[in-house]
C-alpha cells in the first residue's frame, strides 16, 4: 500500500511537469499564430504588458504565500502594497530635489534608496499585522482590513498632486540586438529590456520556492501553518517564526508597490494598487499556496489585463466595459473552477496559543 | 527487561488547578527497560503528571530528577534533550507532510542551507529497521492508517535519543491488531533499554504488557501491583475506589417483531470508494445485535447512512415498517430512533452549548421546549411575522400595480373607446378624488389580508419543519428555558452526569460526562431503535459500566439495539446475535453464544466463515 502511495504521487508530480511543459509549448504555438496574424510588433507588446502586469500580482502573491503558510491570513497585502508604493515614490521625489547632494541625486543611490525604503515599510506593515494577529490575536481579516484602510487613508491624505522625480528604474540589461536578428530581436525584447524589479523577482520566485521546500526555515513554516502545536512540542518557536515570516510578507507585498511606482508607471495616484493585493491573493489560491503556481497564474491575470488592453486598440464592437473587465472576470472563473480543489494550510487564520 | 537502575523519579509532586488538586504529593520511579503502566479513570491526575515530566505544566512543588540528576524544565524542548519522549494521545503530526520530515521537524538534517531529505529518509529507515517499526519514509502522514501513524510518534521521540518514552492513552484510537503490534514494539524497545510510562484506563492490556503497575486516582497514586498478582477486578475497584462489575449481567433475550430492516444497502465512502456492498440484516425488538469488524470495514459508513448522514447508493432501510432510505436525519430521529455517534465531538454534541442545550439537540422544535408566544416574547415573534408579511405586501402591492397599469386599465379604458392610456391617467388624476381613495383602500384591504395569511403561514411552516404534518403536535415559535431546564435536570440525575449545573457548555465536561450527555439524550427518549457506535470509546471504567447497564435495559424495556464496536469485548459482552463486517460486506451472521473471541478475531480479519465456524468445536474446546 505505501509503495503504491509513493507510485501515486510521484504520477501526480510527472503529471504536473508534463501539464507545464504542454501549456508552454501550446503558448508558444499561439504565439507565433498569432505573430503572424497580427504581426510580432503586437504579440510582443502583449507579452511585455503581460509581464507588467503580472509582477506586482505575482510579488503580491508571493506576500500572501509568506503568510499564510505560516498559519496568518493576510488580506492587507494591499495596503502593503500602497503604502510602500507612496514611500518608495516619495523617496524618490525627495532626493530628486535640486538642493539634496549629486551624490544622492545619483541613479542608483536614489532608486536603490526609494526601493529599499519602500520594501522596509511593507515589512514594517508586516510586522504590524503580526503584531495585532499573533500578540493581540485580533481576528486576521480585521487586522488585514485595519491595514489596508490605513494605507488608503494614509497615503491620499499625504498625497501631493504634481510632486516630480528624478525619473524611474531604467532597463537593468538593454539589448543589443537590431530588428535585422529576426527572431531573435523579438526574443531579446523580451527577455531583456526590463527594470531590475522584473529580475528580482523573477529570482525571488526561484529562491522562495527552493527555500520553502527544500530548507529547514521552509519546513519549520509549513509545520506552523499545519499544526502549530505540534512544531510547539518539538521546541519550535511559532510565534517567533510569524513574525518574521509577516515581517517578509510585508517586505515582498512592498516590492511589488515600489514596483509600480518606482518601475512600471513612475508616479503616485490615490488608490494606484487599485485591488492589485485582493487579485494576488486569489492567484495565491489559483496557484495552491505555491510560489510557481501562483508566479503562473500571475501571468495568466496579467495576459488577461493585457489583452484587454490590446482588444480595446481593435475596432472590436464590443462596449469597452465589458472588455475591461475580462482580467477581473478571469479571476471569478479561476478561483470558482479552482478553490474547491485547493487545500489551504490547516491553521491559516487561527490564532495560535502556546501553553 | 527492567533492571534496578532507576531512570526518572518524581518526588512529591503537587499540582493546584483552579478548584482541583491534580497532582496530590505523588511519588514515581521509573527503572531502565521497564514499562510501567499508569492507570486511573480520566481525571485522576495522569496526564497532568506526564505534563510535568514533560515540561508542559510546571509543578507547584516537588522535584524531578532524571537518571539521579535533579532537573526543572522550562519547556519540552529541554525534556527532549534530557531524554524523555512523549508521544500524545492526540498525535502530534502534520498530516500533509512525509513520515521523514514530521520526524527530523525542528532537528532538520542539513546540507549546506538545504534539507539532506536523502540523510533524512535513511536515518529513519534506520530506526524503523532498529526498532522493528516498519513504516515508509515518504509516505505521507494523512495517507497512513493510525497505527502507522502512533509509530511515527514513536521514531520521533527515538531521533531524539529518548530513553525515557511517555505514551499517553496509546492504544484509545487502535483497533486489536494494531494494539498487539503497538505491545509487540513496546516489548523491543524495553529489551533495548528503553523505559516506558505507559498510560491508560484499558485494565486488560495493563496486565497483558506491563512490568509494574501505578494505579491514581483523585490526585494520588492509590497504590502499585505487579501485573502477576492482579486481576481486571481487583484493579478496576483500586482504581474506581469501590467494586465494579466488569461483566454486564443480561438476562436472554427475547426478540419480537423486526424495528430495523437494511436490503442489500451500499455505498460510498467520502474518498468514493466502496464502503457498502450490498448489505442485508434486520434487528428484532428486545435484543441487541452487534456489528463487530476492524475499523475501517464500513461500520461508519454503514451508521451514517442509517441515521440520514451520508446517501445510500441503492437497497432499502426500513425502521418499523416505514421506508426511510436516505432520509433526513430529522425523519429518522422522529421514526423513534435514538443515535449515539461514534465521534462524539463532532456529531454528538455542540460543545459551546449548555448541557441543557444539548439534551433538546433531537426535540427542541417539539412541546413544551417549542413553546407559544408568551407575553413576555410576543414583541420578537411579531417582528418575527411582521418582517415577511410587510415584504408579501410589498411584493403583491407591486404586481397589483403591474397589473392594473398594463390590464386592467387597458381593458376597463377599452370598454370606453379610450385607447391613449397615458392621456386616461392625467385626466384620472384631476377626476373624482374619492373613487381612487376607496379603490386604493379595499386592494390595501383585501392585499395585506392575503399578506397576512401567507406570511402566518410561512413562518408556521418555518418553524415546524422536519416531522411530518400530524406527527408532533402544534409546536410554539419560542424556546421554553424553563422546561428546557427542567427536563436537562431530570435527565442529569438520573443519567448521573457529572457537571456543575446545567448551564455548563458540553464541551468542558469530561469525556464519560459528554458521552453519558449523548446517551441520556439518546435513551431517554426510549427509542424504538437505537443506533450506538463506539459507545464507550475513550472513557473510563464507571461510565463504561453505566453505559453498559443503560443499553441492556433498553433492550428490555423492548428496544431494538444496533451496537456497532471495535471493541471485541464489548461486542461480546452486550450483544445477542453478531454480524461482522469485512470489507464493506457482512461476512457471518452468528449467534453470541455460539462463538468463540478467536473465531470473531479470524472473521474480521477475513478469514470464510464455513472454515472458522465448521472448526468450533475444536476452538471452543481450545
Amino acid at each position: 500500500m505505501l509503495s503504491t502511495v509513493m507510485v501515486e504521487a510521484a504520477a501526480r508530480s510527472r503529471r504536473t511537469i508534463w501539464m507545464t511543459l504542454i501549456g508552454v509549448v501550446l503558448a508558444v504555438v499561439a504565439a507565433f499564430a498569432a505573430a503572424t496574424a497580427v504581426g510580432p510588433e503586437t504579440v510582443v507588446a502583449v507579452i511585455n504588458a503581460s509581464i507588467r502586469g503580472a509582477i506586482p500580482i505575482a510579488l503580491g502573491a508571493m506576500s500572501g504565500i509568506f503568510s499564510e503558510r505560516s498559519g496568518v491570513v493576510n488580506i492587507g497585502i494591499e495596503g502593503m502594497m500602497l503604502m510602500a508604493a507612496y514611500v518608495g515614490f516619495m523617496i524618490n521625489v525627495g532626493l530628486s530635489y535640486g538642493s539634496v547632494p549629486a551624490a544622492l541625486q545619483a541613479e542608483p543611490v536614489r532608486l536603490g534608496l526609494s526601493i529599499a525604503g519602500g520594501v522596509l515599510v511593507g515589512g514594517l506593515m508586516g510586522l504590524l499585522h503580526a503584531l495585532l494577529t499573533v500578540r493581540f490575536r485580533v481576528d486576521h481579516i480585521i487586522s488585514g482590513t485595519v491595514i489596508n484602510t490605513l494605507a488608503l487613508g494614509l497615503t491620499g491624505y499625504l498625497y501631493l498632486p504634481g510632486a516630480t522625480t528624478g525619473g524611474r528604474l531604467p532597463p537593468a540589461v538593454t539589448s543589443p540586438l537590431t530588428p535585422d536578428a529576426g527572431l531573435f530581436y523579438w526574443v531579446g525584447e523580451i527577455v531583456l529590456e526590463k527594470g531590475l524589479i522584473t529580475y528580482l523577482t523573477v529570482l525571488l520566485i526561484i529562491v522562495f520556492t527552493i527555500a520553502l521546500f527544500r530548507t529547514a526555515w521552509g519546513l519549520r513554516t509549513r509545520a506552523i501553518g499545519e499544526h502549530p502545536r505540534a512544531a510547539d512540542t518539538l521546541g519550535i518557536n511559532v510565534h517567533r517564526l510569524q513574525y518574521l515570516n509577516l515581517f517578509f510578507s510585508g517586505c515582498v507585498a512592498g516590492l511589488g508597490g515600489v514596483f509600480l511606482t518606482l518601475e512600471a508607471v513612475g508616479t503616485f495616484e490615490r488608490g494606484m494598487t487599485n485591488g492589485r493585493g485582493f487579485i494576488a491573493l486569489a492567484v495565491m489560491i489559483f496557484g495552491k499556496w505555491h510560489p510557481l503556481g501562483a508566479a503562473a497564474g500571475a501571468l495568466l491575470f496579467g495576459f488577461a489585463t493585457a489583452l484587454q488592453g490590446q482588444l480595446q486598440f481593435f475596432n472590436i464592437k464590443i462596449p469597452h466595459q465589458f472588455v475591461g473587465m475580462l482580467p477581473y472576470l478571469l479571476t471569478v472563473i479561476v478561483l470558482a473552477g479552482f478553490v474547491g480543489r485547493a487545500r489551504p494550510p490547516a491553521h491559516s487564520g487561527k490564532p495560535y496559543d502556546v501553553e | 527487561m527492567p533492571t534496578d537502575e532507576i531512570v526518572l523519579e518524581a518526588i512529591d509532586i503537587c499540582k493546584q488547578f483552579p478548584g482541583v488538586r491534580a497532582n496530590d504529593h505523588v511519588n514515581l520511579s521509573l527503572h531502565k527497560g521497564e514499562i510501567l503502566a499508569l492507570l486511573g479513570e480520566n481525571g485522576a491526575g495522569k496526564s497532568t503528571l506526564m505534563n510535568i515530566i514533560y515540561g508542559l505544566y510546571h509543578a507547584d512543588s516537588g522535584a524531578i530528577k532524571v537518571k539521579g540528576r535533579e532537573v526543572t524544565f522550562v519547556s519540552p524542548r529541554e525534556a527532549i534533550h534530557s531524554g524523555i519522549g512523549m508521544v500524545h494521545q492526540h498525535f502530534q503530526l502534520i498530516p500533509v507532510m512525509s513520515v521523514a520530515d514530521n520526524v527530523v521537524l525542528g532537528e532538520e538534517v542539513t546540507r549546506g542551507v538545504l534539507l539532506d531529505q536523502t540523510e533524512a529518509a535513511r536515518r529513519v529507515r534506520e530506526l524503523s529497521q532498529q526498532y522493528n517499526l516498519a513504516v515508509e519514509p515518504g509516505a505521507i502522514i494523512e495517507e497512513l492508517p493510525v497505527g502507522m501513524q502512533q509509530r511515527v510518534e514513536i521514531i520521533k521521540a527515538l531521533y531524539r535519543d529518548a530513553e525515557i518514552l511517555i505514551l499517553d492513552e496509546p492504544t484509545a484510537v487502535l483497533t486489536p491488531q494494531e494494539v498487539e503490534d503497538l505491545f509487540k514494539i513496546m516489548r523491543d524497545l524495553s529489551d533495548r533499554g528503553v523505559s516506558i510510562i505507559f498510560i491508560t484506563h484499558k485494565l486488560k492490556e495493563v496486565l497483558a504488557v506491563a512490568h509494574r503497575i501505578v494505579v491514581m486516582r483523585g490526585g494520588q497514586v492509590v497504590g502499585s501491583a505487579l501485573p502477576a498478582e492482579s486481576t481486571p477486578e481487583s484493579l478496576a475497584a483500586l482504581m474506581v475506589g469501590r467494586e465494579v462489575l466488569l461483566r454486564v449481567h443480561k438476562e436472554a433475550a427475547r426478540p419480537k417483531d423486526v424495528v430495523l430492516e437494511v436490503a442489500n444497502l451500499s455505498a460510498h465512502d467520502d474518498r468514493q470508494h466502496p464502503a457498502l456492498r450490498k448489505v442485508s440484516f434486520e434487528v428484532r425488538s428486545g435484543e441487541v445485535l452487534g456489528v463487530a469488524g476492524v475499523q475501517g470495514n464500513g461500520q461508519t459508513e454503514l451508521v451514517e447512512v442509517l441515521t440520514g448522514l451520508r446517501h445510500g447508493d441503492s437497497g432499502q432501510v426500513r425502521i418499523n415498517g416505514k421506508d426511510l432510505t436516505n432520509a433526513s436525519p430529522r425523519a429518522v430521529t422522529s421514526a423513534s430512533c435514538g443515535h449515539v455517534p461514534e465521534d462524539r465531538q463532532r456529531f454528538g454534541l455542540v460543545g459551546d452549548y449548555t448541557v441543557s442545550e444539548n439534551l433538546v439537540l433531537n426535540s427542541y422544535f417539539e412541546p413544551p421546549y417549542a413553546a407559544p408566544p408568551s407575553w413576555r416574547t410576543l414583541p420578537l415573534v411579531a417582528v418575527l411575522f411582521a418582517v415577511p408579511a410587510i415584504a408579501i405586501f410589498a411584493a403583491l402591492a407591486a404586481l397589483w400595480g403591474e397589473i392594473q397599469r398594463l390590464v386592467v386599465w387597458p381593458l376597463v379604458l377599452s370598454l370606453f373607446g379610450i385607447t391613449d392610456v397615458e392621456a386616461a391617467s392625467r385626466d384620472a388624476m384631476k377626476g373624482p378624488y374619492l373613487i381612487e381613495l376607496v379603490e386604493t383602500v379595499v386592494v390595501a384591504l383585501v392585499l395585506g389580508y392575503v399578506a397576512a395569511r401567507l406570511a402566518f403561514w410561512l413562518v408556521n411552516w418555518v418553524s415546524k419543519r422536519g416531522p411530518a404534518a400530524g406527527q408532533t403536535p402544534r409546536a410554539g415559535l419560542v424556546f421554553n428555558h424553563t422546561a428546557v431546564d427542567a427536563h436537562a435536570s431530570g435527565l442529569v440525575a438520573e443519567y448521573d452526569i457529572r457537571t456543575p449545573s446545567v448551564e455548563t457548555p458540553g464541551g468542558s465536561l469530561s469525556g464519560g460526562n459528554q458521552q453519558k450527555l449523548v446517551v441520556a439524550r439518546e435513551f431517554g427518549r426510549r427509542p424504538r431503535l437505537l443506533i450506538a457506535a463506539q459507545p464507550t470509546r475513550g472513557i473510563d471504567v464507571g461510565s463504561i459500566e453505566f453505559i453498559h447497564q443503560q443499553i441492556v435495559a433498553q433492550r428490555d424495556a423492548g428496544a431494538a439495539v444496533l451496537l456497532v464496536s471495535a471493541e471485541l469485548d464489548e461486542i461480546m459482552a452486550l450483544s445477542d446475535r453478531i454480524v461482522v463486517m469485512y470489507k464493506g460486506e457482512i461476512v457471518a451472521t452468528v449467534d453470541a453464544g455460539a462463538v468463540t473471541r478467536e473465531q470473531l478475531g479470524l472473521l474480521m480479519a477475513g478469514a470464510h466463515a464455513e472454515d472458522v465456524l465448521r472448526s468450533r468445536p475444536a476452538a471452543s474446546a481450545a
